[in-house]
């Protein structure tokens, strides 16, 4: 059986290899003083995708990732590591999504693509650390979610099995297909690029950057479809205005300040309605959120 | 988050030298690969870009990979179960990270799965891999073999076997066996031709690398009742027939990640390659000048990772209240360090660089004649590559393990202990003046080159290239080397002595050895001015190289030699 996969992806600044200018004055991020990176848990994500092609051939994975047009950079990383194509949603009205706004780009992106078998992406990104953005989706398109994976056990019968790695221990699932999965940084590391697609692929390039190329360049991506790489405005995936870029995002940034952890446990909630409700009252009233 | 490519810009250095547009283009035919292959180069800069970008990932592998897991490795070693060896766990993750990256068969023809790449920047990713791990480049490393099974073997051996070896089997050669060292002519395993024209394989094979490789090169005695080379033929062993069993492996000093295995062949079923009776006359030495080419690398990335430990170590370590770097004693022996390093790889990459011209010209022979020109040039470049591997191999394997007793040396009581990475590297280091062939060997087949006159016709075409002024000092000093080294060979070739001739062919060879290098530094300076340090610090030892050698020479009464015959 062949699989349709979908790896979700992010462009980062490599906040693990922070210097001074790392962040500007008003608290927020000087992107131009920190390298961008493929996000670390995006790379065990693609892994766990190309293993799922390995073991299912004839099967495809497609990167999706949001950002900036040169987010095609990490497209062209992940075909290197061999990804068949990705997809680049960029667009002005996209800029200063939160992660609802994102979640919700990012399901109008993956409802265009269509037919796909499985979502698979890292747990969280290395600049906001939210680990909110593979659940949203999940939440938007109607499917299950699987976190905290480590490792995909088996796919068949139209169902996945994963195990997952939680504070305590591993636990195994199973969730039928299609689902969003996300893996986790214990995963195993991403193979490394391979040396025939980098010298076959080295010249992809996605519409804006083919503007930038000499007429030579142009004329090979011509001679060679498979150089093209793709990029979705808002409009092409149906996207609402209004639940989109900074219109679409609730989260408003009040202050940025240095914190130190000091607390070292985390809590654990279950799915159970009341015990959410309880925490989200406690927030409130500690002025943590509101 | 290492990377040994791009933090040693040395490497491009070499990688760009302005010969590499020649090889380049020969190679590529062209560059007419492009309409067949879609990744092969459109021109000289896609070519370089391509080779640059491929390094990247060896030198990602080996930073984050491969050297981490040395140590391990040397730990924990591989082991012999039922007669197949079981390599480190982390020799088999370094394995396979080599081959998801499609490193293997590197400078294999694309039309078998191969990248095609010119020698220099295969030996390039050798020189990265032996720092990261100098056991672990033998099994990455003997995918050279794959060469000679190129240049012998017939189209359909070629169709099976280097495809396997570009999609990730491991190679190995079995020469050596317990009676045929340095000496393979006495090489006994013997080989029966069956009815169906296959060969079956018998006796044993001693001190192989890698010995339970998936694909076997093996010299046998072909010829029943010959004792000679002449009665030797070279076979290819596939593992998925069987017949061949691991019965040991050996227990070393260094290198400990490289299973060296004894083989048994039980009616092993083999193919000859080639014709019956060149197996040692003609393709063992084409597989050796390979090898040895390999062991130069891997001599030069010991001699960078030594380099590198010594100096991280004479940065930090604080005596009398500075850093040891600040005291003469240390840092002179990191400079004469880092200086042979730089001559052992201006070195290596020169004779690489002659190697990919001749070979690919012997390619092209395959294709159409050769003009008379190509055929002038290509008998050059092979004279001179004939000239600098034992060289290479000899010279760089010593100066390797000279900075790995530096190494430690610098790390002083610390370095004798476990704990740090200098002692393994001393280890690791000694095989390389070893084997394929001994220092002693090389100095064998280089003496030829001094009595013909090739290194001398060398020198003088490097010093007929003009340098900067600011060189000039450098270039006189070598032109004066030069002069005392003709009077050397002059002095020991008008004696009809052979003792003699052979108790003094070090010497010369030595002395020819450093004025090269030390002329490869200079044109390295030249056109680099990272260089000159190396080059300045390197003329100075190599002009007292000459200095010791000639006037040890010429105060040497030929008879004297009996004095040193010990019975």
């Amino acid at each position: 059986m062949s699989l349709n996969i979908i790896v979700l992806a992010k462009q980062v600044p490599d906040t693990r290899n922070v210097g001074k200018d790392a962040m500007k004055e008003d608290g927020t991020i000087n992107r131009a003083a920190l390298p961008a990176i493929f996000n670390p848990e995006d790379l065990n994500a693609l892994e766990q995708a190309l293993r799922l092609k390995d073991s299912h051939p004839g099967s495809t994975v497609t990167l999706l990732t949001m950002g900036l047009p040169r987010a095609s950079e990490i497209i062209r990383e992940a075909i290197y590591r061999g990804a068949d194509g990705g997809i680049v949603l960029t667009d002005r009205v996209l800029g200063g999504a939160d992660t609802l706004a994102t979640s919700y780009s990012l399901a109008q992106a993956v409802k265009k693509f269509g037919n796909y078998d499985i979502i698979l992406g890292g747990r969280q990104a290395i600049d906001g650390d939210t680990a909110q953005v593979g659940p949203q989706i999940a939440e938007k398109l109607g499917i299950p979610q699987v976190t905290y994976a480590e490792e995909i056990l088996d796919l068949s019968d139209g169902h996945v099995t994963v195990k997952r790695r939680l504070e305590n221990g591993v636990e195994t699932v199973k969730a039928p297909l299609p689902c969003v999965v996300t893996v986790n940084g214990s995963a195993p590391d991403c193979r490394p690029r391979n040396a025939m697609r980098v010298q076959k692929y080295k010249y992809a390039a996605s519409p804006s950057e083919v503007a930038k190329l000499s007429d030579e360049r142009k004329a090979l991506l011509e001679k060679r479809p498979y150089l093209n790489l793709q990029e979705w405005s808002a409009a092409y995936v149906d996207a609402d205005p209004a639940q989109i870029g900074l219109p679409g995002s609730p989260t408003k940034v009040k202050a940025i300040e240095n914190v130190v952890f000091t607390a070292k446990d985390c809590r654990v909630l279950t799915d159970n309605d009341a015990e959410i409700e309880d925490l989200v009252k406690e927030l409130i009233t500690n002025h943590t959120i509101g | 988050m290492a990377n040994f490519y791009t933090d040693n810009p040395d490497l491009k250095h070499h990688l760009t030298h302005p010969l590499m547009e020649k090889i380049v283009a020969l190679k590529e035919r062209n560059y007419t690969d492009a309409e067949k292959f879609d990744y092969a180069p459109l021109d000289y800069a896609d070519a370089q870009d391509s080779y640059d970008k491929v390094l990247e990932i060896v030198g990602e592998i080996c930073g984050d990979i491969i050297a981490p897991n040395a140590e391990d490795v040397d730990h924990q070693g591989p082991r012999v179960e039922d007669g197949r060896v079981i390599y480190a766990d982390k020799t088999k993750e370094n394995l396979e990270a080599c081959r998801k990256a499609g490193l293997m068969g590197m400078a294999m023809p694309r039309r078998f799965g191969g990248l095609n790449f010119p020698i220099t920047p295969y030996i390039m990713a050798a020189d990265i891999v032996s720092r990261a791990d100098t056991g672990f480049e033998n099994l990455w490393g003997l995918q050279d073999c794959a060469e000679t099974i190129y240049e012998f073997a017939d189209e359909a051996q070629k169709e099976k076997f280097i495809t396997r070896v570009c999609q990730g089997e491991t190679m190995s050669m079995d020469l050596t066996e317990p009676d045929a060292g340095s000496d393979l002519q006495s090489v006994m395993l013997k080989a029966t031709e069956q009815p169906d024209g296959t060969w079956l394989l018998n006796g044993v094979k001693r001190f192989i690398t890698n010995g339970d490789s998936d694909i076997h090169l093996v010299l046998a005695r072909s010829e029943a009742g010959t004792k000679d080379g002449r009665g030797l033929s070279m076979f290819i062993y596939d593992k998925r027939d069987g017949g061949v069993n691991v019965r040991r492996i050996e227990n070393k000093m260094g290198i400990k990640g490289s299973p060296t295995c004894e083989l048994t062949y039980k009616d092993a079923k083999a193919v000859l390659c080639g014709s019956r009776r060149l197996g040692l006359i003609k393709y063992v030495m084409a597989l050796m000048n390979g090898a040895r080419l390999g062991i130069a690398a891997q001599s030069v990335g010991v001699s960078e990772l030594a380099y590198r430990e010594a100096l991280a170590y004479a940065k930090d370590r604080k005596q009398f209240g500075k850093a040891i770097i600040e005291f003469p004693a240390v840092y002179e022996m990191l400079s004469v360090m880092k200086a042979k390093l730089d001559a052992s790889r201006s070195l290596l990459y020169a004779c690489a660089r002659y190697v990919d011209i001749y070979k690919i010209y012997d390619d092209i022979a395959k294709e159409r004649t050769l003009t008379p020109e190509e055929r002038k040039e290509s008998k050059h470049y092979s004279r001179l590559a004939d000239a600098l591997t034992p060289l290479a191999k000899g010279m760089g394997s010593e100066y390797c393990n000279q900075n790995a007793y530096d190494c430690i040396q610098i790390h002083g009581g610390s370095g004798f202990m476990k704990d740090y990475a200098c002692e393994r590297i001393y280890r690791d280091a000694r095989i390389t003046s070893i084997y394929e062939g001994t220092t002693q060997l090389q100095v064998v087949a280089a003496i030829r080159h001094v009595t013909t006159g090739t290194y001398l016709n060398l020198i003088n075409e490097y010093n007929a290239e003009e340098v900067k002024p600011k060189l000039q000092g450098i270039k006189d000093r070598l032109v004066a080397m030069t002069e005392r080294y003709a009077k050397a060979v002059e002095t020991v070739t008008s004696v009809d002595d052979s003792a003699y001739g052979d108790f003094m062919a070090r010497r010369l060879v030595e002395m020819a050895g450093v004025i090269v290098m030390g002329y490869l530094l200079l044109l390295d300076a030249n056109r680099n001015d990272s260089f000159k340090r190396s080059a300045e610090v390197y003329t100075n030892l190599a002009q007292a190289e000459v200095t010791k050698h000639s006037d040890f020479i010429a105060n040497f009464n030929p008879a004297e030699v009996a004095i040193y015959k010990v019975d």
